[in-house]
């Protein structure tokens, strides 16, 4: 018996130790020569890429690739036009069956108008102009690169389109709102009621939205796919106060204003990348 | 057989009323099967066949829907020659132009409650208010 427990100690003994060092005494014979040769060569391999990744990190943004939308706001072409405002507004709403509720709580609202320090918050100062204080700010969904709206909405029911519209599928609306807390716009507005008999003129060609549903701007994607402009642009078109394109073509009309005129985005220290810009 | 007497009227009655429901059905004329309306423009083709579209009309339309919204497939449909968008209001309904006699006689047979309508506007819906100019 004694023998026998001897003799069982010393093999598992012997065995754990080939065990535990067996890895080690692999690592220390084969891998060496393989090892010395091989990093011969990664390290010839990796320094194209290498140079090839500071270039990339130099040139401070790589040339982005698609279709992203894009909307610029000429505010100087509004000021002193409220009524210019309105009209863009109006157009938006009727095209999309937006209802018309004269309630703080439950109105509805795809574009509509707010004042400056309302709007841009963070470019706010004291002793700002006249032109500042006396006008109001045309605002809408900023379909923006990091849409957090789209990160909280737990049924996919607001997503992200290939052209960088930020879209919604009321079909999957199940009305939790965790994505009017995660808009910092308040682009997002829920329907509290059955909007239907808030709605003036219905357009046939889109739906209505029902009770508990959240709705805002699309872009107007259902025109852009039509060949037409945005609804809201269409309105103004003659005083040319918005301008609407692609913002990843160099060409575009909308590129070439962003890139002669200073603009403006909204609460741009949140890092949501908005697709919206204003000139102020 | 024991009391042959009782069980086979027994037996006769049981059948008879276990099968009740087949029987009352194939006589009486209180649920007729639903005629829904044939589009009253005359359009004879659909973008299916009927028979597939009756089995599998909500099925396309979740598809339209999907591929609409967020697959980028707004192509349009060509049907006989004429072009429709793809969607329940664009396509559907522009040739069944009534919901109430069309999509409803065979729902509220099958006792079928489709939420479509609380969104989408019935051709009737939205003659009630178009556009005045």
């Amino acid at each position: 018996m004694d023998k026998q427990r001897r003799k069982f100690l010393k093999v598992a003994g012997a065995t754990a130790l080939a065990g535990i060092s067996a890895p080690a005494v692999v690592k220390l014979t084969s891998s060496p020569a393989i090892a010395s040769s091989e990093h011969g060569a990664a390290a010839d391999a990796h320094g194209a890429p290498a140079d090839a990744h500071k270039a990339a990190a130099h040139g401070a943004e790589e040339a982005p690739k698609g279709v992203r939308l894009g909307l610029l706001v000429d505010m100087r072409k509004f000021y002193g036009k409220p009524e210019l405002l309105d009209k863009a507004i109006a157009a938006c709403h009727k095209v999309h069956n937006v209802p018309q509720i004269d309630n703080r709580k439950s109105e509805i609202k795809w574009v509509w108008k707010a004042p400056f320090e309302n709007v841009f918050p963070e470019h706010s100062n004291s002793h700002s102009s006249k032109i500042r204080k006396e006008n109001d700010f045309l605002i809408m969904c900023n379909h923006c690169d990091e849409p957090p709206c789209v990160r909280v909405c737990p049924t996919q029911a607001t997503y992200r389109l290939p052209n960088g519209i930020v879209a919604m599928d009321f079909h999957r609306c199940i009305g939790c709102r965790f994505c009017m807390m995660g808009c910092p716009y308040g682009a997002r507005s829920f329907n509290w009621e059955n909007p239907r008999p808030y709605i003036k003129e219905y357009n046939p060609d889109f739906p209505s939205r029902m009770r508990g549903v959240v709705e805002k701007c699309n872009f107007c994607g259902e025109r852009i796919a039509l060949g037409k402009e945005p609804a809201c642009l269409e309105a103004v078109k003659e005083s040319g106060a918005i301008v609407f394109g692609d913002l990843n073509d160099p060409g575009s009309e909308i590129r070439e204003v962003l890139d002669k005129e200073n603009t403006i985005q909204r609460k741009p220290s949140l890092g949501t990348k908005p697709s919206v810009f204003y000139i102020v | 057989m024991y009391n042959k007497r009782f069980i086979i009227p027994g037996l006769v009655i049981f059948v008879l009323f276990v099968t009740f429901p087949l029987w009352f059905n194939a006589f009486s004329t209180a649920s007729p099967v639903p005629k829904p309306e044939l589009p009253p423009g005359g359009e004879k083709e659909c973008v299916a066949p009927a028979s597939e579209m009756r089995d599998r009309h909500m099925v396309l339309l979740n598809e339209w829907r999907d591929g609409v919204l967020r697959d980028g497939e707004r192509d349009v449909i060509t049907v006989g020659g004429k072009q429709y968008r793809k969607g329940l209001q664009m396509a559907c309904m522009q040739c069944h132009t009534s919901k109430e006699k069309f999509c409803d006689t065979c729902h509220d047979y099958t006792s079928v409650k489709p939420f479509c309508w609380d969104c989408h506007l019935t051709p009737e819906e939205a003659a009630l208010k178009k556009e005045t100019h």
